[in-house]
Order: C-alpha cells, then sequence, then structure tokens
C-alpha cells in the first residue's frame, strides 16, 4: 500500500461509518525473559551503605557464622539499570487485559467491575501503607475507624450481627466460616458427630474445597431438571452427621433458589448451619440479605462485589458476616469501639484463632469502605439493579446467537450471570467454547467457561456487573456473533486463533512432562539450554 | 421499590435513565423487579439500607477519607524498630510505579493469550526466587508466610504419609495458631525445645521427639525471634535420618549473604515476600512463597499455581501456561489438596520488580548491611546499664531480642517513653515469652541510620535510669 | 515425521462409509507421513480413499455380505501388525466386535456411525475422531480406558431395554485446551475411581461379604484391595479376600443366607442402569436379602455428568424391590465425598 499523495485526495473514503468489529492488535514486544536483559555490572537501585562508624563497630559480621550457613556467590539475579527494569515491566504490562482496557464481561463469576482510581490512590498514602502492625494503637485510630465503619456497613448489607475482615480472599473467607461452624460443634460437643457438609453442584467450588481442607465429608446436591438444587435430595443428604450447609445463592448459573429458607430450615433442624457464599451478591445489594434468609454466617469478596482491583490474583479480601451466637468464634483480634476510641481486642478464648498474619489486607478495605462511601444505600441498590438488567438485557441478546444456549430455566430471568452453552455449536461445526475463548482474544476481550469440571458442556460464563454500558454489551454481543459465524463458514480461524495475540499457539505439552516443564528459569537452562 | 432519583452515577454507565429505559423495553421487562421474580417476599429487605448519606463527590470522598487517615502515624513519621515478621524496608519507587500501573492492578485470570504479560512477570518472579533459593522450583505466591508454611507442612504430610510436624518453640505464637489450625486435619503439630542460652533447637530433644511419624521438621532461618539457626545442617539430617521432610521458613532478604536451605538439606522451602519492595499496609502487604526441588513427588504436590516457560508455534517466541495442572499423582485421601483461590499475584510481580532492581550486588549489600546495623545497635545497647541482648552469641540476621529485667522496668513501661519521644521500641514478648523475662523484639533494617539507632540507644538510657 | 502405520476398519454398517470418510479429513495436512492399512472395501478402503489416502490393503471380505467376524479378524489381523491406532468406525456392536479381538491396552478409537452408541470409546462426532487421531500420533494426545456398553442380551431376551458393560478398550482423549486459572484441576476418571476405592475400602466392615458388581469403578476398589476381579461379572469380597469370583444369582442367593453382605455397584454408562442390566446375578431377591441399607452406590462424577445428572434406573423384574429402591442414594463420588443421586425405576 502506498502513501496518499495529494492528487489521490479524490478517492480517500472518510470513515464513516466506524465499523462495528473493533480491529484490535494486542502489544506484542515480543520481550526476552529478564535473565536476557541482563548486563554485567549494571545497577537498578543502590541500597543505603551503613555509616563507617556503624561498619567499624560491626566488624567482621559473618565471623560467629557456621561455614554452612553463608552464602558463597551470590544470588544469580539480572544486573539491569533502572530504566531497563522499569521498561520491561511497562512492556509486560501492555501484554494484559485488564478491566480498565477491555469489555471484561467475560470472567464470569467473578465480579470484574470498575475500581474507581480515587481508592486505589487513596490507599497508596503512607499514612496506610507504612503503618507497622504492631504500631501503639493510639497512632492507627484512623485505620481502625475505616476498619470498623467498614464492619458496620457490612453488617447492615448482609443483616448480620459481626463481620471480621481478616480474610485474604473468598476462599480464605469460607474457609474461615468452616472453621467457626466447626468450633460452633465442638464447643456443643458435637465435633466428633457431625462430619458431613452439603453443598450444590453449581456453587462455587471453593465450598468444597475449604471443608475438604477442613476435614469434612462432602455430600453435593445436584440440580433438578430446572436448575435449581433438588430438595428432595437435600431432605435425604441432612441428618445427625450434617455440620452445614454451604451454598451459593444465585448459583454459578445466575439462577436464584426461592426455596432457600426451606433449605435453612430443613438443614437447622437437624442441628446443622448454614453459610451463604454471596461471591455473587452483586445483583442482590439492598434486595435481600443473609439475614432475612436465616443463615448463620456468609461471606463477601471485598474484590468481586466491593469493587477492590483484582491485581492479576490478589491481593484480594473476604469479608465473614456471623449471627451473634457465632461471634465468639470470629478470628483473633476483633476490631472494637470504647466510646472515644478503637481498639484491638485479642482476648477472645473462643475464637478460631488467625486466619491470615495481623488483620487483614487493609489496602483493600479502605478501598472497599470508600467505594461504599461514595455510593451509599441507593447507590449500591442502583448497583445491584443496573447489574442484573444488564445481565438480562445480554442474555435476550446472546440468545439470539446461533448455537449458544442458556441451559436450565428456560424462559426465566437470571440474577446477574449466565452459564450458557455452546453444545449446538459445538456439535454443528466442532468448535469447542475453549476456541471460542481464544477467538474472543482477537477483539479485545476476555471469555471464560466455567469451572471444571463442565457440568453445563461447552459453557461460557458472563457476568456483565454495572460497570458496562449498553453499548459494550452490544459490542461484546457483536463479538460473540461474528465468531460464531466463522465457526459455521469458516472453522479455521476459529480453531487457529489467536491471530492478534501478543502470543501465538502455545506448546502445551511440555507443562506436564516432568523432564521438559520449567517453573523458573534456571529448570529452562539446564533441562532444555542443558545450561547454555 | 425505592424511589429513582435523577441521579447518575459516574460508576454506573446504565444509571443514566435514558439508557435504562431503553434496556429495560429490549428485555421485555416492566421493571427491573421482573429479574428478581425468583426471590420470596419473605425474604426481601423492604427498606433502604442503612448506610452513611454518599459522599457523591470526589472531592468529597477523599477530604473525609484522608481524614481518617490523618489519624494515623505512619513510620515515616517517627522512628519505628518493630518487626516480628512484617518489616519496614525501603520499597524502591518503580515497585510502586510497577504495581499501581492498571494494566496489572485490574488484571485478574485471564488465558496465557489474553494475559501473556502477567504470566511471563510471574514466572520470572518464580525464576528471581529461584535464584535467591537456588531452587528449581517456586510457586505463584500464595496468601502469606503463614499460609506458606501451613501448605508446605500438609505437603510433607501427603509425601510422607506422616502424621506429625516438629516446629521450634521460638515460632511466632499467631504463626503457630495458624498453621495449627491449617494443618489439624492431616498432622499435629509438636513443639521443640530451644535452649535458653543460644536460643537454637534443643538437638537432644530433637532426637526423643522425632520417630516414624514425624512428617516434616521445620526451622526458620533466621527465626522469629532474630537469630539463625546455626545448628540447621545437623538438624536436617536428623530430620532425614528418620524419613521426614527437611522444611526451612526464610527471611528472603537474607539471601544475599546468608545460605539458602537447599544448601544444608532443605527439602520445601517457605517464607514471605513483604520485605522484597511491599509496604507494609498495617500488616496487609504479605504473600507466601513455597519452593522444591524439581522432583515429581514435590512438585505433584504444590496446591498452588506453578507457571512454566514453553514454546510456541512461532519460532523465537516464549509462551507461558501452567505447570502440571493435573496434579494427579499423590495422596488421593486429599483429592481437592486445599484450594487455589485468588491470593497475591500482584506482590509476586512486585516482588520481581525488587529482585530485578537490586540484583545480586544489591541483594549483598543489603543483607550485609542490615547485619552490621544489627551489630552495631546490639553492642551500643548492651553497653547500656540494665539491659542485655539474649542470645548473643549466636549471629542474627536483622532482629533480635532486648532484655530489660535489670532495669526494674516492663517493656510497656519502657515502649511507653521511647513512644513520647517519636519512637516505636520493638515488640513485647512478655506475655508469648514468659522464660525471657522483660523483652522485646527488635527490627533493624537498611532504613536505619546511625543518628536513628544512636537515639534509640540514648532514648532507652533515659527510659532506663 | 516418522511414518505412523494407522489402521482403519470398519463395522457393517453403512453409514459408516462417509462418516468414515469425513473423519479422516483433518488429517488429511499429514497424510504423506502416515501409513494407512485397512480391510477391502467397505470395510475401509472406499472411505480411506475418498479422503485421499493410498491405504495398503490387507484380508479378504466378501462385499455386501460382511459380518461381526469380518470385523473381529479384521481387528485382529490389523492388531498383529503393530499399528499404532487402530481406528473403526460404527455403534455399540462394532466396539464389542473389536473389543472381543484386541487386548484391552490396544490403543483404539470409534468413529460413531451406528445407530446405538452408548460405548465410551467413540468420539463425539467423526470429525472429533480425525482430530482426536492427529493428535494422539503427534503425541498430544493421552490414553485413557473406556467402556465397551451395548444392549444386555439377557434382559432384552425377557422384553427389556438397556446397555451393560462388556470391556474396555483404551481410546485417546482430548486433553483441557483451556487451565482453568481459578480451581483446582478435576482428576482424571481413573484417580477418580482410586479416590472411590479408597473410601469404600476404608469403610468395609470385618465379617461382611461384599457383592462388587461389575464395571471399572469397582475393579477400582478390588484392586485397593489387592483382589482380582472380573470386570464384566460379579464378585464377592470378604475381610479384604476374594471369596468368589464371577458368581450366579444362585450363589448369590446362597451367600446372603450365611452371613451379612453388602452389595456394591456402579451405574452402568449409556442409561444409567444401576440394577437389572448387565448385573442381573443380583437379582431381587438377594438385593432384598441385603436390604437397601447395605447397598454402597459408587460412580466416578465424570459418569453422572456424562448421564447429564439425569436419575439413575433401576429394574430388577421385581416391582416391589423396584419401588425400594426408588429415591435417593448417596453415591460414592470420590474420597469423602457424595453426591445425593435421584434413582426411579
Amino acid at each position: 500500500m502506498t502513501h496518499a499523495t495529494p492528487q489521490k485526495l479524490g478517492v480517500l473514503k472518510p470513515v464513516s461509518p466506524k465499523p462495528a468489529l473493533r480491529r484490535f492488535h494486542q502489544a506484542s514486544w515480543d520481550e526476552p525473559v529478564i535473565f536476557e536483559l541482563s548486563s554485567a555490572g549494571q545497577r537498578g537501585v543502590l541500597p543505603p551503605e551503613p555509616e563507617a562508624a556503624v561498619v567499624d563497630a560491626a566488624g567482621d559480621v559473618f565471623d560467629n557464622l557456621p561455614a554452612g550457613l553463608k552464602r558463597k556467590t551470590a544470588p544469580a539475579l539480572p544486573e539491569m539499570s533502572q530504566i531497563h527494569v522499569l521498561r520491561h515491566y511497562m512492556r509486560m504490562s501492555q501484554e494484559n487485559l485488564g478491566v480498565d482496557l477491555n469489555i471484561d464481561i467475560g470472567q464470569g463469576t467473578w465480579g470484574m467491575k470498575y475500581s474507581p482510581k480515587v481508592n486505589d490512590q487513596l490507599a497508596r498514602s503512607h499514612k496506610l501503607s507504612e503503618l507497622h502492625p504492631l504500631q501503639p494503637v493510639s497512632t492507627v485510630q484512623g485505620i481502625l475507624e475505616v476498619m470498623y465503619r467498614l464492619e458496620e456497613m457490612l453488617k447492615e448489607i448482609s443483616g448480620m450481627d459481626r463481620v471480621t475482615l481478616q480474610p485474604g480472599a473468598g476462599s480464605a473467607a469460607i474457609y474461615a466460616n468452616v472453621a467457626m461452624i466447626r468450633a460452633h460443634h465442638e464447643s456443643r460437643g458435637e465435633g466428633e458427630k457431625r462430619t458431613e457438609v452439603i453443598t450444590s453442584s453449581f456453587s462455587h467450588p471453593s465450598n468444597a474445597a475449604a471443608a475438604k481442607v477442613a476435614g469434612y465429608k462432602i455430600i453435593t446436591l445436584p440440580p433438578d431438571a430446572d436448575g435449581y438444587p433438588d430438595f428432595e435430595a437435600l431432605k435425604a443428604a441432612v441428618c445427625e452427621r450434617t455440620a452445614a450447609l454451604l451454598i451459593t445463592n444465585p448459583e454459578d448459573t445466575g439462577i436464584f433458589n426461592p426455596r432457600i429458607t426451606e433449605f435453612v430450615d430443613l438443614v437447622h433442624k437437624a442441628g446443622g448451619l448454614c453459610s451463604y457464599d454471596q461471591a455473587n451478591a452483586n445483583g442482590l445489594l439492598g434486595i435481600t440479605r443473609a439475614r432475612e434468609a436465616g443463615f448463620d454466617v456468609c461471606h463477601f469478596n471485598l474484590h468481586k462485589t466491593f469493587s477492590t482491583p483484582h491485581g492479576c490474583g490478589g491481593p484480594a479480601a473476604g469479608a465473614c458476616g456471623v449471627t451473634k451466637e457465632m461471634a465468639p468464634f470470629l478470628p483473633t483480634p476483633t476490631v472494637e469501639f470504647a466510646g472515644n476510641s478503637y481498639y484491638l481486642d485479642f482476648n477472645r478464648p473462643h475464637s478460631i484463632g488467625k486466619i491470615r498474619p495481623w488483620y487483614g489486607v487493609t489496602g483493600n478495605m479502605l478501598k472497599a469502605y470508600a467505594w461504599i462511601m461514595s455510593l451509599g444505600a441507593d447507590g449500591l441498590r442502583e448497583v445491584a439493579e443496573t447489574a442484573v438488567l444488564n445481565n438480562n438485557y445480554l442474555l435476550n441478546k446472546v440468545l439470539e446467537i446461533r448455537g449458544v444456549s442458556a441451559p436450565y430455566a428456560t424462559g426465566k430471568r437470571r440474577i446477574e450471570q449466565v452459564r450458557y452453552s455452546w453444545e449446538q455449536l459445538a456439535n454443528d461445526t466442532g468448535v469447542h467454547s475453549e476456541e471460542i475463548g481464544f477467538r474472543a482474544a482477537d477483539f479485545g476481550t476476555h471469555y471464560w467457561t466455567s469451572h471444571h469440571p463442565f457440568v453445563v458442556p461447552e459453557p461460557m460464563t458472563l457476568e456483565p456487573t454495572e460497570s458496562y454500558s449498553k453499548e459494550d454489551l452490544d459490542e461484546y454481543v457483536t463479538i460473540l456473533k461474528h465468531i460464531a459465524e466463522e465457526a459455521y463458514t469458516n472453522p479455521e480461524i476459529v480453531r487457529t486463533a489467536p491471530h492478534n495475540s501478543t502470543v501465538h499457539k502455545i506448546d502445551q505439552e511440555s507443562f506436564d512432562d516432568p523432564d521438559a516443564w520449567a517453573v523458573t528459569w534456571r529448570a529452562y537452562r539446564r533441562k532444555l539450554l542443558k545450561n547454555k | 421499590m425505592s424511589p429513582k432519583k435523577a441521579l447518575v452515577y459516574p460508576y454506573i454507565p446504565n444509571s443514566n435513565p435514558v439508557a435504562r429505559e431503553e434496556m429495560l423495553k429490549a428485555t421485555g421487562a416492566k421493571s427491573v423487579d421482573d429479574f428478581y421474580a425468583d426471590i420470596p417476599d419473605s425474604i426481601r429487605l423492604k427498606r433502604k439500607m442503612n448506610l452513611p448519606e454518599p459522599l457523591l463527590a470526589e472531592a468529597a470522598l477523599v477530604r473525609h477519607v484522608e481524614g481518617l487517615l490523618s489519624k494515623n502515624k505512619s513510620s515515616r513519621e517517627v522512628v519505628s524498630f518493630l518487626g516480628a515478621g512484617c518489616a519496614q524496608h525501603h520499597v524502591p519507587a518503580v515497585c510502586d510505579e510497577i504495581n499501581s500501573r492498571s494494566e496489572f492492578l485490574t488484571a485478574y485470570a485471564g488465558e496465557p493469550y489474553e494475559d501473556h504479560g502477567r504470566f511471563q512477570a510471574l514466572f520470572e518472579y518464580e525464576s528471581m526466587m529461584g535464584e535467591m533459593l537456588n531452587m528449581d522450583v517456586v510457586n505463584v505466591p500464595v496468601y502469606d508466610g503463614f499460609q506458606a508454611m501451613g501448605t508446605a507442612l500438609r505437603m510433607a504430610g501427603r509425601i510422607t504419609g506422616r502424621t506429625v510436624a516438629l516446629v521450634p518453640a521460638t515460632i511466632m505464637p499467631d504463626k503457630l495458631l495458624k498453621v495449627h489450625d491449617y494443618v489439624k486435619p492431616d498432622l499435629q503439630v509438636g513443639l521443640v525445645p530451644f535452649d535458653p542460652s543460644t536460643g537454637l533447637m534443643d538437638l537432644k530433644a530433637l532426637r526423643k521427639q522425632i520417630n516414624a511419624q514425624t512428617a516434616a521438621v521445620f526451622i526458620e532461618n533466621p527465626s522469629y525471634l532474630g537469630f539463625l539457626e546455626t545448628q540447621a545442617e545437623e538438624i536436617g539430617r536428623i530430620a532425614h535420618q528418620n524419613g521426614a521432610i527437611f522444611v526451612v521458613g526464610v527471611d528472603p532478604i537474607s539471601l544475599g549473604v546468608i545460605n539458602p536451605p537447599v544448601e544444608y538439606g532443605g527439602d520445601i522451602v517457605c517464607g514471605d515476600i513483604q520485605p522484597l519492595g511491599i509496604h507494609m499496609n498495617f500488616g496487609g502487604g504479605h504473600a507466601g512463597f513455597i519452593a522444591s526441588r524439581d522432583e515429581e513427588k514435590f512438585v505433584m504436590e504444590f496446591p498452588s499455581r506453578l507457571f512454566g516457560v514453553a514454546t510456541t508455534c512461532v519460532e523465537g517466541e516464549y509462551g507461558f501456561g501452567d505447570v502440571a495442572y493435573e496434579r494427579t499423582s499423590f495422596a488421593v485421601r486429599e483429592e481437592g489438596k486445599e484450594w487455589v483461590g485468588t491470593a497475591a499475584a500482584l506482590w509476586g510481580i512486585t516482588a520481581g520488580v525488587y529482585m530485578a532492581l537490586m540484583g545480586p550486588q544489591g541483594m549483598v549489600e543489603i543483607g550485609q548491611g542490615i547485619m552490621q546495623r544489627v551489630r552495631y545497635t546490639v553492642k551500643k545497647l548492651n553497653q547500656v546499664s540494665g539491659v542485655k541482648t539474649h542470645f548473643a552469641n549466636t549471629p542474627h540476621f536483622k532482629e533480635f531480642v532486648v532484655n530489660f529485667d535489670k532495669t526494674g522496668k516492663t517493656v510497656q513501661q519502657i515502649n511507653q517513653l521511647l513512644h513520647e519521644k517519636g519512637i516505636f521500641g520493638g515488640n513485647d514478648l512478655s506475655a508469648d515469652f514468659p522464660s525471657l523475662g522483660q523483652s522485646a523484639l527488635y527490627c533493624v533494617t537498611e532504613v536505619h541510620t546511625q543518628a536513628d539507632i544512636d537515639t534509640l540507644v540514648n532514648a532507652i538510657q533515659e527510659a532506663v535510669k | 515425521m516418522d511414518t505412523i502405520r494407522h489402521a482403519i476398519e470398519l463395522g457393517a454398517v453403512p453409514e459408516a462409509l462417509q462418516r468414515a470418510t469425513s473423519s479422516l479429513l483433518p488429517l488429511s495436512p499429514v497424510r504423506d507421513s502416515l501409513e494407512v492399512i485397512t480391510y477391502p472395501l467397505e470395510m475401509g478402503e472406499t472411505s480411506v480413499r475418498g479422503a485421499g489416502f493410498m491405504p495398503r490393503v490387507i484380508g479378504k471380505i466378501r462385499s455386501g455380505a460382511t459380518t461381526a467376524e469380518d470385523t473381529q479378524r479384521a481387528a485382529r489381523e490389523l492388531c498383529a501388525l503393530e499399528v499404532d491406532l487402530l481406528l473403526f468406525a460404527g455403534g455399540d456392536g462394532t466396539a464389542r466386535d473389536v473389543c472381543s479381538a484386541v487386548p484391552a491396552q490396544f490403543p483404539c478409537l470409534g468413529i460413531p456411525a451406528g445407530v446405538k452408541i452408548h460405548s465410551g470409546v467413540y468420539a463425539t462426532n467423526p470429525r472429533h475422531a480425525g482430530e482426536l487421531a492427529g493428535m494422539y500420533i503427534q503425541g498430544k494426545a493421552r490414553l485413557r480406558e473406556a467402556e465397551v456398553l451395548d444392549l444386555d442380551e439377557d434382559a432384552y431376551r425377557n422384553g427389556r431395554v438397556g446397555t451393560c458393560l462388556y470391556g474396555t478398550l483404551h481410546v485417546p482423549y482430548r486433553p483441557l485446551l483451556l487451565q482453568n486459572q481459578k480451581a483446582p484441576s478435576p482428576a482424571s476418571e481413573a484417580r477418580q475411581a482410586e479416590a472411590i476405592a479408597a473410601d469404600v475400602v476404608e469403610g468395609m466392615q470385618s465379617g461382611v461379604a461384599y457383592i462388587l458388581g461389575p464395571g471399572t469403578t469397582t475393579r477400582a476398589i478390588a484392586k485397593e484391595l489387592h483382589v482380582d476381579k472380573t470386570l464384566v461379572g460379579v464378585d464377592v469380597v470378604r475381610d479384604g479376600k476374594l471369596i468368589a469370583k464371577d458368581v450366579t444369582e444362585k450363589q448369590l442367593l446362597d451367600l446372603t443366607e450365611r452371613g451379612p453382605a453388602g452389595i456394591i455397584v456402579t451405574p452402568i454408562g449409556g442409561q444409567g442402569f444401576l440394577f437389572g442390566r448387565g448385573n442381573q446375578q443380583i437379582g431381587p431377591e438377594v438385593i432384598r436379602r441385603v436390604g437397601r441399607g447395605n447397598i454402597i452406590v459408587v460412580s466416578t462424577a465424570d459418569k453422572l455428568r456424562a448421564l447429564r445428572l439425569q436419575p439413575l434406573m433401576v429394574d430388577t423384574g421385581d416391582v416391589e424391590v423396584d419401588a425400594v429402591l426408588a429415591g435417593y442414594f448417596s453415591v460414592v463420588t470420590g474420597y469423602k465425598e457424595r453426591m445425593v443421586y435421584k434413582v426411579i425405576s
């Protein structure tokens, strides 16, 4: 192609309209692995040198170290000047699709919503970042007040009597809830007897995993024909061995279980407790709460519902809400208010102990606090209603696409997400849902199938939260529709995708081969470069 | 339904009534209530939530939150000697720059095809940790060092099929509490006493306690109380002679000068990366690592993710992905093998930036500089009448125990006096370690100048008068 | 690329021709590196040539009048030639013929072309079969054991329809394309069976005779006990020892008179029959004597998902026993894992 010259101006066509489908191409810096950028003698940052008097007084600090404890050669880290470190990481940063770059509705169940920049900025203050957890309590009144107030707000949002912010993420919060349930039964002398935890097929798999880590036997309820957890199965499952029901509602299908109070009552009658996984709470804020449904404990993910950024997979934060009967078991310490000042209460004899060091992921607490404060009760309800509106709008549009369906509860509305199925398309074209996902990357967006193992065949889970506009949703649907058409007419382009991403098809085989896998560069050098 | 205010929320594009109407129409619903049809009336919240009035304008929010934060006093405004597993180190600006990049900050769980950069950055983190530890396998970070230790012990339990973990009695009580709870279904935790004069593990006791049920022997280097376990090699030998796994916790910032555990027999190594470029965040800046040799029996027991490097269909291109994704070979009784969830990936990326900035020379200098400052401080403090440091003949890394028994004052009293002078004294150990008397755990790092240390020593001198 | 020897043979089903051809199309790009060995005409040759391959043809048939014996002979001969993968097209009957002719470890793959397909040895469609074969010969797919199911002839003679297990074959399967980022990886089906076995064996009581129904999952339990179990027969273990092998209903009736007994069964894939297909030895009277409470149902979660979580079925021939069995069973799906599952008659 040649550049337009003045005499050709007459044939240039203005862009009108802009094509509906974005011609995306991701940054692709073809960046070496950092060790390949090393240049002997370069320095990235200089540590402060101790003063001469300190050095003199200290003498040889290794003189009393046994030979086996003294490192003989410096770790073989890369040697780089500062700008080269910065540039390398800046380039890698561009090879990601975060919420701030894409219509991130394709990572369903994870509440990908906008994390307001102002909250990040506030959390970077040294008045938070440079606090030590053991400082005198009089010097941390501000952060304790934030924690206390956030707990108060989450109490109102869940309806529960007490909240802890200690868990480092949603799964850790589920684990904390299971540990409290175990402590409750033990306190009544029933610890040995209550050995079983009940969950459902479409509840988040962390419920089963956390309960299993805690030593429980897991009883799963399959969905009934409409996709609701089978109540008759629950009746068959509940017994004197039942420690708890751990359930998500709406489940990952976006279907709300209308008989939830019957579930809870039945388990309570047998002496079990009920734990509400509120990972999917985004569509329910101000609509319905754990308290009204009768739960004993519940948890929120601050990085899902309450907007804190996901950080490439953490740090996240979880919050557990409990009834006053369960409060004695909360992790230590709790944040208390003594009329004019805040303090940490460590004297809690029935507590399950610690879920993580200190008090939790404080940066995320501050961000969640600021987010709620910027919205208030009306704003939170607006969040919920908009998330649900967006989801149902999307549902209507997606179902117009050839080859896709929304299994279960046909014709019904969903709450905040939907687990779709491309089974028809896969049967027609041989193109799998995963491959559609690879192709979606070519248009600059995410797409997620489902947790393994797949109960819904050829799944796709979309959750549009409240952060996306109608135009965003329309664009996403346009992409899916285009890919579905390609699958029917030119499947090869889908199967060989991605074409416009940073990388091309990765050779997966070595990842499962102990002789070839390489979790570190040193392993790669040893195994594949034969120590070059 | 709450009455609709004509308010458009900046974070909620479709709160705009125009868009809302159009979308409702497209769904055929009369109102958003239609979408909630499955939620029974009995569990509806029939009132508005009782929450504080919102601060709708960003400016108002900033004023409010900064007002709260201003009630805090940060370590930058005082001289702090607090440590106990959370330490004040200098955080290079590039670390904060990178972890504030919205491309990293707001990414999540995409495949390598959308998030190549995240995979590469975390692979490089693992690789640089691998160089620090001289080990070929390092995981994507777990929540924190407590979790890393709990998991490392459970891995040992699965590998050996045994049921007891032996842990030094000098361990941090909070950590013991968490680990104890976490390993409970599989392992009992036994405490091995320490020699009161050196702090080191009592090997006679260890030899007595270890048996065919011992899955793991765990030590920390440096220990919670700051000293280095100089008998590490012997402890490893005892563990191995008894068929147990030798698990070692380390402070990664010591690894420029202190030998990594694999060199003295460590099988699984774990710890917390907070010192590597992550702010203390009131205790919210932790992330844990677990490392092992590249042997299938270890790799298959990692419950966390391991990113690996591979080729792609394009020559000369790197691709990244999950190594041994189907970790299925061992311990059928623990199929779930703990859980994989959102943990602390951003801190892993940050620690990677830190290690790249520091380079080999930086790690040596910082380690040596810290040890010099510690020695200087210890010497000076021991000159103060009535003050002595415990385990004085055992080498230390960045923390040490200062005893005030002979001053007739409690740690609490002394810390109060120090606080009045703008100093945060060491963590009071008198309740957790009564055998150490009125003692405090002091932490000295590269952030401390000679003047800071002299100020402390003078202040203590005055306080104990 | 080394020359890969590849065998194709077809069951005597007309639709097989076109379907087999379309299954080979994904292999066209690597045509030159493959050696294809096949049987004449409608038993492979026609389809193979239709896809543009030049096969080596062995054996003789009477075109238009091929039988199950031809299929078995072809499978045996191709297996003797040590082909890398035996592809066959047809339905459950063909799979059974192949299964009876080749060792269970021999790599095979079915191209679905029959009227009834319940066997797990078939790809989901012909195209996938070709893709899987391609992946396998490039080392990108692994083998797993899959069940060969077909009409239960005993039941059928009594006017009841259902499938039962006839054996297993080793077939390639497609590994996950995506490595799910957020949850632990799912265990392989064989691994799930091991976990189930660990759970069941731990719960076994001394002095109780456990009647082990047919299937790969129940076989895993026998393996955990270090006893050798028949795959399609019913065996009995007590106190960790095999006390009877491939038993008849009569033997079970005798056994249940002599002491406490339990039954361990796994649903048969396809329609998900728990009793009454392929395990008629465990007849209604045996079930009645053992009692519902002493029946342990085991199944991998994969198998239940393959049934689309539809209810399991019982058809013992005794309405009363069926009624007692109907309802919910706590199915052992892993170590300390259960799924509360519906059973209908």
